[in-house]
């Protein structure tokens, strides 16, 4: 028996009777519920105001980020452009790497929900940021995930590292999709606001590109995959638009539950729809369900739409039109499919037992009408509702703390000045829980998966072969610095962008493309706002600088419990291209006796730093000089020296500076080294301290076959590349060997560093 | 063996993944007339004395609090077994 609600709001209602609606509740402010009146030249249904509080909230609409996001698409060169088939404003970015294939990745975030169910809030972020992906026409082909967590000792960590790391395995083995990196950081600021950013990137042939437009009239508009249910109801507007207070979530559910084999059907479905050309535009639906579907579609192809809004098949035939606008269910997707199509388009879909129903079409209009059986119940231009929703300049104001912060510098805490006092310290930020092994959790994901995958966690970046005959490969990083950020966020934003590439730079690949997902606190803070400010700047320069362009991203606001925002963590992604991935260099040392060679050179910066964290608790000064052009030189070279087979190791220095360096690089594959420090110390005017510990740019560790060494340092020279042999790899000894400071057995270091995690989690 | 029987079960709105299969598995091999599948989870408190009312009290409290997860699962049924 029907349940279907039959009193609804009509647009005839709405004409007639001008009634108080709960606008605030939805999350919308007085002057947009007057702007709505205005575009509408009335009160909106029930069902409209539903779609434009949805659309226009914060996470839809980008209404406090849009005026800084654009130098993202301003500060480009026609170089940089080159190679963007799809930039900015697309599901995702798209660029073309060359034997007539491309690849889409992204990264979004998907934090609260991970807070309130973090099983299934972390993999239903994995479901929406791949049917992202394969928005785009592509076949998905990795993941990869950044993460940050709260304090390891607090009891609630265990919680949200459990369910997270369960949920992102679960759902991205189910899949079948290798997950190839990331990173994890505990810090006591995400402790009520963990972060969960996941990245998805996929590979398709230039002429499978697909956009999410409907652009010819007549089409028909289906809806298939799984059913609508009452999952995660005005999930994306009330979970992302407002801060977490005592109460929490009540009424229907505020989170969704995915189904990883109905997306694998899924996926498996759209690539065979797209392979037989059916689909002439296609949307996935995540956030805002199927009222950011059919207005996003019918806005990008500049027509209408008109959908039948009970022809939606419903796992729970009770939800009022409002719930099946907003509904959030997982591992749906939107086709726009030429009416000549759809019996072919049916026959693909039935093969894979997929649900589908035709919704509406597609009208030469600029309006979206949307009918409740014979009532009609929405009745809007779809670019207000889709693209045209509030700018905000938001106030910015410097805030009042940073200047003690910037004064608070490392330089006056107290040093080490015995050589075994050192090789403490160097131990205890080993087994620190945010340098230590990420085994734990790395291992709960399947990262072979599909046989192509050619470097994964623990080496610097990702990377997966894309041409089986070519052996043409993408390499992937993505890192962030919370620390660096809140000394300075507009440097901050840029060591992010530098490490990431760094770290695909060593890999042997070429840096190509960016995407970033941006954490921060609330926007109504000006001090947020000058931090959002200065870290978008920050990155659009930096990219600019490098000359790599950022294809896409997100933005997610509102991370802070009550008053206290998390550090500004803004995830930059790097897309590398090899072409080649038999020529990857991995992190690790391999053989006996080989040179290994500090390039770039070293200054005394400890703020900020991993050292400051663990040995003093300390966070104050000035993030490390950002040196875009040495790490320009850097990735040059290092890729150049690939090209040549004569890099056999190459680690990024990065948090904890050359001393966590040398160790994971020794650690990887079991290979010791004899390391002497003089020179640098030397050359770079330094203490111990600083040379072990500082976190200087634009520095690499390589090793190299002895046979290579004169014609190494040539390279490096002609390259303008400082360069500084600091040690010999020694596979016999078992140990590093830190020449007048001390030796640390491997044995020994590895069980302090594998240990940490699992016995705080395990 | 006097037992409290706790019934857990996914919230209604909510999809049930192991459901919906079980659900497509039945309607394969012909039983048309189960249109819909959910699965939840029974869970028995043993006691080796006769149950008291607190102890069912208390059963509510572990099972809201403890067996289930209240973001996705609802408390169904607390009963006592003698």
């Amino acid at each position: 028996m029907s349940k279907r609600p039959t009193n609804v709001d009509t647009v005839s209602d709405a004409i007639a009777n001008d009634k108080e609606q709960p606008w605030k509740e939805l999350g919308l402010k007085q002057d947009e519920y007057q702007e709505i009146k205005t575009i509408l030249g009335r009160r909106p249904t029930s069902s409209e105001l539903a779609m434009y509080s949805v659309m226009w909230s914060e996470h839809c609409s980008y209404k406090s980020s849009k005026i800084y996001l654009r130098q993202f698409g301003e500060k480009v060169t026609p170089e940089m452009k080159k190679d963007l088939m799809v930039g900015m404003g697309e599901n995702a970015g798209v660029v073309d790497i060359g034997e007539g294939l491309a690849v889409t990745f992204k990264v979004e975030s998907h934090n609260h929900p991970s807070y309130i169910e973090p099983f299934q809030g972390a993999a239903t972020g994995v479901g929406g940021i791949v049917r992202d992906i394969l928005t785009m026409g592509a076949r998905p082909i990795a993941v990869m995930d950044q993460l940050r967590f709260g304090a390891p000792s607090d009891p609630d960590t265990a919680r949200v590292v459990h369910g997270v790391t369960s949920g992102i395995s679960f759902y991205g083995n189910c899949l079948g999709l290798p997950n190839i990196g990331g990173e994890t950081v505990f810090d006591k600021v995400y402790q009520g606001n963990p972060l969960v950013n996941a990245l998805a990137v996929g590979v398709m042939k230039h002429e499978d590109l697909k956009l999410a437009k409907a652009s010819n009239p007549g089409d028909l508009v289906i809806l298939f995959g799984a059913r609508t249910g009452g999952d995660g109801i005005g999930g994306v507007s009330v979970l992302a638009s407002e801060t977490f207070d005592s109460t929490g979530p009540t009424r229907r559910p505020a989170v969704q539950v995915g189904d990883p084999f109905a997306e694998k059907v899924l996926i498996e479905c759209c690539l065979e729809l797209f392979y037989a050309g059916v689909v002439a535009g296609i949307q996935d639906l995540g956030g805002a369900g199927i009222s950011c579907a059919t207005s996003e579609l019918a806005s990008n192809g500049g027509k209408g739409m008109k959908v039948q809004l009970q022809n939606v098949l419903l796992r729970d035939d009770s939800l009022t039109p409002e719930e099946i606008l907003m509904s959030e269910s997982q591992e749906r997707m939107m086709a726009i499919v030429p009416t000549k199509d759809l019996k072919a388009f049916e026959a693909i879909v039935t093969k894979w037992e997929v649900e589908y129903s035709v919704l509406g079409e597609v009208i030469d209009e600029d309006r979206l009408y949307i009918n409740w059986g014979e009532q009609e119940i929405v009745n809007v231009p779809p670019r207000t509702v889709a693209h045209d929703g509030p700018v905000y300049h938001r106030p910015v104001e410097y805030p009042k703390y940073q200047d003690a912060l910037n004064a608070n510098s490392s330089s006056s805490l107290p040093r080490a000045t015995t050589p075994a006092e050192l090789a403490k310290q160097i131990m205890a930020i080993v087994v620190s829980p945010n340098q230590a092994d990420k085994s734990w959790i790395t291992a709960q994901y399947d990262r072979y998966v599909m046989g192509n995958t050619a470097l994964s966690m623990p080496d610097d970046a990702g990377m997966i072969r894309v041409s089986e005959e070519t052996g043409l490969g993408i390499t992937l990083a993505t890192d962030a610095n919370g620390k660096y950020c809140q000394l300075d966020p507009y440097h901050g934003a840029q060591l992010a962008l530098a490490e990431a590439y760094r770290n695909v730079a060593v890999t042997g690949a070429k840096p190509k493309a960016v995407t970033n997902c941006l954490n921060f606190g609330s926007p109504e803070n000006p001090g947020v706002m000058w931090q959002f400010k200065q870290a978008t700047a920050g990155l659009a320069d930096a990219c600019l600088e490098l000359g790599i362009p950022v294809t896409g991203g997100n933005v997610s606001f509102y991370n802070q419990t009550g008053d206290v925002a998390i550090y500004p963590t803004p995830v930059v992604g790097v897309l590398g291209v090899i072409d080649n991935v038999a020529r990857r260099i991995p992190s690790g040392w391999q053989d006996e006796g080989n040179n290994i060679y500090l390039l770039g050179t070293t200054k005394d910066e400890l703020d900020g730093s991993a050292w400051a964290e663990t040995i003093h608790q300390h966070l104050g000064g000035k993030p490390p000089v950002v040196e875009l052009a040495a790490e320009k030189k850097l990735a040059d070279l290092i890729h150049g020296a690939a090209i040549q087979g004569m890099i056999e190791a190459a680690h990024d220095i990065s948090e904890g500076g050359l001393a966590i360096a040398v160790v994971e690089a020794a650690l990887r594959f079991n290979v010791g080294a004899r390391i002497w420090l003089d020179e640098v110390l030397e050359r770079d005017d330094l203490d111990l301290t600083a040379a072990l510990f500082s976190e200087s740019q634009a520095r690499v560790i390589v090793s190299v076959g002895r046979e290579d060494d004169v014609k190494f340092q040539s390279l490096c020279e002609a390259r303008g590349v400082p360069v500084l042999r600091i040690g010999v790899t020694d596979k016999a000894s078992g140990s590093i060997e830190i020449k007048e400071l001390a030796t640390f057995e491997l044995n020994e270091v590895r069980e302090g560093w594998a240990k940490t995690l699992p016995e705080l989690f395990g | 063996m006097p037992k409290i029987i706790v019934e857990i079960m996914p919230k209604q709105d909510l999809l049930d993944p192991p459901g919906k299969a079980v659900a497509n598995a039945l309607k394969r091999s012909g039983h048309n007339d189960i249109v819909n599948v959910r699965i939840g989870k029974r869970i028995e408190l043993h006691f080796d004395r006769p149950i008291t009312q607190a102890d069912l009290d208390n059963a509510g409290r572990v099972a809201a609090s403890f067996l289930s997860n209240d973001v996705i699962e609802d408390v169904v049924a607390i009963t006592k077994e003698d």
